[in-house]
């Protein structure tokens, strides 16, 4: 089912996605972030009128706008990319997940368009409060539209709402409250959104150590220091809490991803929490060989994040490959041969309906019905196959937990210092601050990374394998495409970043024109 | 309200409403066509920097309309957007890619530090204001030449041109339609420019000259490409879908009947192009400078025309020429009941995000971009 040149135009589709997402996504986490923080920078503004507030946020405003500029030719791309290179999942689920892509551009995209120029060049041009308001939109605007965009993501984790259409051959909407009101794009919208408030916050802590570093704009720096680490600090126990929920949803609906992140092969009761470890690169499904060559393990804890009770049995990778029958789980073995039943029964069921042989068509539907729940996996070839690479997804995961641990610690620091007056002391701390941005953004990409390698080998979980829902092209118009856009983004994210070292080196603007 | 309307109707609906946001997003061409126009009208810095920050502000409305006019088929005709995507792939992929170097270049053009240079974030807007319109144009053409593919029993596009989607410039019938929309998109920039920008300083003076004058000048060029097209259009043959049996042939004048057929749309058409011409006209008036509003309603009110005669009346709005039966129809292409019903109360939200946008719009605009305002260098927010 899956040849070779397949796997080898599959891999050059993935890298591009993943390309534009992760590129998309540098940008985008600053940009929601920032927004908000530019929403607090000039309400202290408007209700100090204090020049300084108006100093910070026209500051923090033009990185925003650079950021933003970025993140919406990254989002294009990003955006399209769904018809472009993945057209037969577009077909296939655009019944239900183009519509809240839709809802994105109208109640985020659009909002954020019309404010931004306000906001960018309405200083002059409206009243103060009329500019709050559109600032104020603009954040909203912006956490609107990744809350519309997450959705989408979400259903594909945990598809509901929805029934497969054998006379189309597609996915339709049946539910939309229970597609937009899912407990795991709510969890998921929180925990990404806050994780993006964080980066933007240890952003703000960077290039206003920097500048204390180097004795410049201490009062601007200090006081977007203070905001920014209440801020993040708040937003880190928020995405801490988002996490242990997603993880939670993640136990009830995606258990492979679960185990995978957990490097559980064989499934237990009472089964510990790997705290650290590293794997056995020679490991497999189904073999007698030792998970790790080394780990740190918390027993018990597993059981308990997972089921909300201790003692439960937490199915590993190897019971969800093969089955495990005293605790009633199919294997993915059985779920295949069902699911090639439904993929002949589905071929038997259009042949019969264009002889237009009515007793055959109804047959042939009825039959499907009963294997119709497995038909995603009838697109695989072997068990193994529905196994998420286990080493990027397990250390992704745990670099994530790491950081998310640690930077909280790093704005409570901040704070303290800047509270007690003795930040600029304090040099360690300050330099710190400068690298902690790249922390922020390597715990938010490799979240990422759990969620979407860790859904592998499926574009929409247990429903639509990524073999099938790439678009047909050569492999040589996907390979030109992804240098085409590397080479795009490369010189993009080199211009963005130049273009913002120099704004921070040629810093806010003198307090003489306020 | 949307429950008691029967599948066709949603359906009408829905291809009436992103017709609607297709031809708005051509009267938003004005950016690209003042974008287009940046090196004949604006011979100094402070010309150029009146005329990239007067479109500066408006760049953002118009590449969300395109993306929404996208997300809108995404979302209602999703055959049609994984067939055209996924098959027409280069393309798409030129024209997004046209719209990247536009994003970035409006913010990047004044940085210090940006890599590149001004010069080359000019010749982007440029390329933009050319290709994305004249693509975009060529893609739109298509709905009435037909393209190269084949759909399998599961929806599946199998695309059966190497080309991928460019082979559409080979045709002149699409070209035409993209060289008018190109001329057209100026002649808006042109009017917008006019109705932005305070001229009353002398040192600006040559510039009004040479917009009015551009407003003239890309008017008379683009009527022999729309001339060609409608009566090619008029005249040719045109994808039908056969009332008894659903099968899709190709009808003599079909595109001429379907305007006979439904007398509003003949309407637009005509009052449209009115309009275009009564807007252009006013801008030979001195010191008239609302001839934007006009124009731009006109050129909305031809798009919706051609939208309209290309999707309603029994035809195939995404025709295959190579496999009749594969062309998309707005009954075959479209989404679910379900989805068409909830996308119709999602989009009660668009008005009133298009309210906003009015009033804001309005708000910023009450007062014109000065030479004075472009030449505060010390703010960080002038492009």
């Amino acid at each position: 089912m899956i040849d070779l040149q397949n796997l080898i135009l599959l891999d050059w589709s993935r890298a591009l996605f993943a390309l534009t997402a992760m590129c998309h996504w540098i940008f985008i986490a600053l940009t929601l972030g920032l927004s908000w923080l530019l929403a607090f920078f000039e309400t202290f503004y408007v209700k100090t009128g204090s020049g300084v507030w108006k100093r910070i946020t026209r500051f923090w405003m033009m990185l925003f706008g650079i950021s933003f500029t970025s993140s919406l030719a990254t989002g294009i791309i990003f955006r399209f990319q769904l018809g472009t290179n993945w057209s037969n999942f577009a077909f296939m689920a655009g019944d239900i997940i183009g519509v809240p892509l839709a809802a994105e551009i109208i109640f985020g995209l659009f909002l954020m368009a019309a404010f931004y120029a306000v906001m960018f060049f309405g200083w002059e041009r409206v009243s103060k409060k009329t500019h709050l308001f559109a600032t104020w939109i603009v954040a909203l605007g912006s956490s609107l539209s990744a809350f519309w965009i997450i959705v989408a993501n979400a259903w594909m984790q945990h598809p509901v709402g929805m029934a497969f259409n054998p006379d189309k051959a597609r996915f339709e909407m049946q539910n939309f409250s229970e597609i937009l009101l899912s407990p795991v794009a709510i969890s998921k919208f929180a925990h990404a959104a806050s994780s993006s408030f964080q980066v933007a916050a240890l952003f703000v802590l960077a290039v206003s150590s920097w500048y204390l570093l180097k004795g410049r704009h201490q009062d601007f720096a200090k006081k977007s220091i203070l905001v920014a680490s209440v801020f993040g600090l708040l937003s880190s126990v928020f995405t801490g809490f988002t996490g242990n929920v997603a993880a939670f949803a993640n136990a009830r609906n995606q258990p492979m991803k679960l185990a995978v992140i957990q490097g559980l092969y064989d499934g237990e009761e009472s089964a510990g929490l790997v705290l650290a470890g590293i794997l056995n690169p020679d490991k497999f499904p189904g073999d007698s060989k030792s998970p790790f060559l080394h780990k740190v393990r918390i027993p018990g804890l597993l059981s308990l994040l997972a089921n909300r009770e201790s003692g439960l049995f937490v199915p590993g990778i190897n019971d969800l490959v093969f089955g495990n029958s005293k605790y009633k789980i199919m294997g993915a073995e059985r779920k295949i041969e069902q699911g090639k039943i439904a993929l002949e029964l589905l071929s038997q069921y259009k042949t019969a309906q264009k002889e237009k042989n009515g007793t055959r068509t109804k047959m042939a539907l009825a039959n499907f019905k009963n294997y119709e729940k497995y038909m995603g996996y009838g697109y695989l070839d072997k068990a193994e196959d529905c196994v998420p690479p286990v080493g990027l997804t397990f250390y992704s995961y745990h670099v994530m937990v790491v950081l998310g641990l640690l930077i909280p610690i790093i704005f409570l620091f901040f704070l303290y210092h800047t509270y007690k007056d003795t930040i600029f002391r304090k040099k360690w701390l300050l330099r710190f601050g400068l690298v902690s941005v790249f922390l922020g953004y390597i715990a938010s990409l490799a979240g990422w990374i759990v969620a979407e390698v860790g859904r592998q080998p499926w574009v929409i979980q247990n429903i639509l394998p990524v073999s099938v829902a790439r678009s047909n092209l050569t492999t040589g118009t996907v390979q030109l495409s992804f240098f085409l856009f590397l080479f795009l983004f490369t010189v993009l994210f080199i211009a963005t970043i130049r273009i913002m070292l120099k704004q921070i080196h040629i810093g806010p603007e003198t307090p003489r024109i306020e | 309200m949307f429950d008691s309307f029967t599948l066709s109707q949603l359906q009408e609906l829905w291809w009436l409403i992103v017709s609607l946001i297709g031809s708005l997003f051509i009267f938003m061409t004005f950016v690209q066509g003042g974008q287009s126009l940046l090196s004949y009208v604006a011979r100094n810095e402070l010309e150029k920097s009146l005329v990239i920050n007067s479109l500066g502000r408006k760049w953002m409305l118009t590449f969300s309309t395109l993306v929404l006019f996208g997300s809108s088929l995404f979302a209602v005709f999703p055959l049609f957007y994984a067939t055209s995507f996924g098959g027409a792939y280069w393309a798409w992929i030129t024209i997004l890619i046209s719209f990247v170097l536009q994003a970035v270049s409006f913010e990047f053009r004044q940085k210090q530090g940006n890599l590149l240079g001004a010069r080359t974030y000019e010749f982007f807007l440029f390329i933009n204001g050319i290709f994305g319109v004249f693509l975009f144009g060529i893609a739109v053409a298509t709905f009435f030449s037909g393209s190269s593919f084949q759909l399998d029993d599961y929806g599946q596009v199998l695309w059966q041109h190497p080309m991928q989607g460019l082979e559409a410039l080979l045709s002149f019938f699409n070209v035409a339609l993209a060289l008018f929309l190109v001329f057209l998109s100026r002649t808006l920039g042109a009017l917008y420019l006019l109705s932005n920008i305070d001229f009353r300083l002398d040192l600006v003076k040559d510039m009004e000259k040479r917009l009015r004058k551009a407003v003239t000048t890309n008017l008379t060029a683009s009527i022999p490409f729309l001339l060609y097209f409608m009566v090619t259009l008029a005249t040719g043959e045109g994808f039908a879908i056969s009332s008894e049996t659903g099968e899709v042939f190709m009808e003599k004048g079909k595109y001429l009947h379907n305007i006979l057929a439904m007398p509003g749309i003949l309407a637009m058409l005509g009052a449209g192009l009115l309009l275009v011409f009564w807007g252009a006209a006013k801008a030979r008036q001195p010191a008239t400078t609302c001839g934007i509003w006009f124009s731009g309603l006109g050129s909305t009110l031809v798009l919706l025309g051609l939208f309209l005669t290309a999707g309603l009346n029994n035809t195939a709005f995404y025709p295959s020429s190579f496999d009749l039966n594969s062309s998309l129809t707005i009954y075959n292409a479209s989404s679910s009941r379900y989805t068409l019903t909830t996308m119709g109360y999602i989009a009660l939200g668009m008005p009133v995000v298009l309210a906003c946008v009015a009033l804001f719009w309005h708000k910023m605009d009450r007062e014109k971009i000065s030479t004075g305002e472009v030449s505060d260098f010390t703010a960080k927010e002038i492009y």
